[in-house]
């Protein structure tokens, strides 16, 4: 398992680069992971994210872009805005989750 | 490791611009058949891929706002029905031509579908056009159905034909389905 340093801390990535224990995740963590891969983190994004933390600690597994625009109510459209290119996979990087592995 | 070394992160790709391009051919009107590349249509979008549905013949009752929501599942001809969940118990295909057999089987399979959380097609490509897929419909489909824009979903960016498609996605991986 490879380990990377992030502001200081030591954390286990897999071999993409996301944290592989959900647990160790905090905002401040969230924050600088989000600096990495170039987004501001605005209160919207921070709806996202933290809808992910929250469902994720229910359901067991990261919610699909369809699952947070539902269930959180935010457009699908914004989660493109808020995270361009590939929304589903960066909410997941943000938030310290795995990749979704549903199909919609 | 130490403090100095950049961190390891994720390669999302936004530095390089991706050529990567997708185009489906949407050609059958059944239920079970709208659905693959709807799917994958959704998955490629969601990893950046510039995608493009291009809806023809049967696949019109797809976009087209009488039927795009009324959309059947026959399993005559079907070889591989079985009941929902019960992979191993086989149904005979030809009962499928049985009164009422076809709204039965569009009910179960909407529901199968249901219970994944995946949504119906009208709502479906209305994902699809806010993820910024882009759609197309099949110029020689619109008028031997004597169709115009105002018919299909508002998501379809225009009636085109065949050569427009080719043109318009030059370069593409093509699924037909």
């Amino acid at each position: 398992m490879a380990t990377t340093t992030i502001a200081g801390r030591e954390y286990e990535v897999n071999e993409e680069g996301f944290i592989t224990d959900p647990t160790v995740w905090t905002e401040e963590l969230g924050a600088e992971l989000a600096k990495l891969i170039g987004i501001d983190l605005t209160d919207a994004h921070w709806k996202a994210i933290r809808f992910l933390r929250e469902d994720y600690g229910v359901m067991g597994e990261t919610p699909t872009l369809r699952r947070v625009s539902t269930q959180a109510g935010i457009p699908v459209k914004e989660l493109f805005t808020l995270f361009p290119g590939k929304p589903a996979k960066k909410m997941a990087y943000v938030a310290g989750l795995p990749k979704p592995k549903g199909c919609v | 490791m130490t403090t100095e070394a950049a961190p390891f992160v994720p390669s999302f790709d936004d530095d390089v611009a991706s050529d990567r391009k997708l185009a489906i051919i949407c050609s059958k009107g059944n239920l079970d058949m709208a659905y693959p590349g709807l799917i994958l249509a959704n998955a490629a979008v969601g990893e950046g891929i510039e995608t493009h549905l291009f809806f023809t013949f049967w696949g019109f009752d797809m976009i087209n706002k009488e039927t795009m929501g009324d959309l059947k599942f026959s399993f005559v001809g079907n070889t591989a029905m079985h009941p929902p969940g019960h992979t191993g118990i086989s149904m005979h295909h030809m009962l499928g031509g049985l009164p009422g057999a076809t709204s039965m089987a569009t009910k179960m399979l909407k529901k199968s579908i249901a219970d994944l959380d995946v949504p119906e097609v009208p709502e479906f490509l209305e994902i699809l056009s806010a993820s910024g897929c882009h759609m197309w419909a099949c110029r020689m489909s619109a008028d031997m159905n004597k169709l115009t824009e105002d018919d299909l979903y508002e998501g379809v960016e225009g009636i085109i034909s065949a050569t427009d498609f080719i043109e318009l996605t030059a370069g593409a991986q093509m699924l037909f389905i």
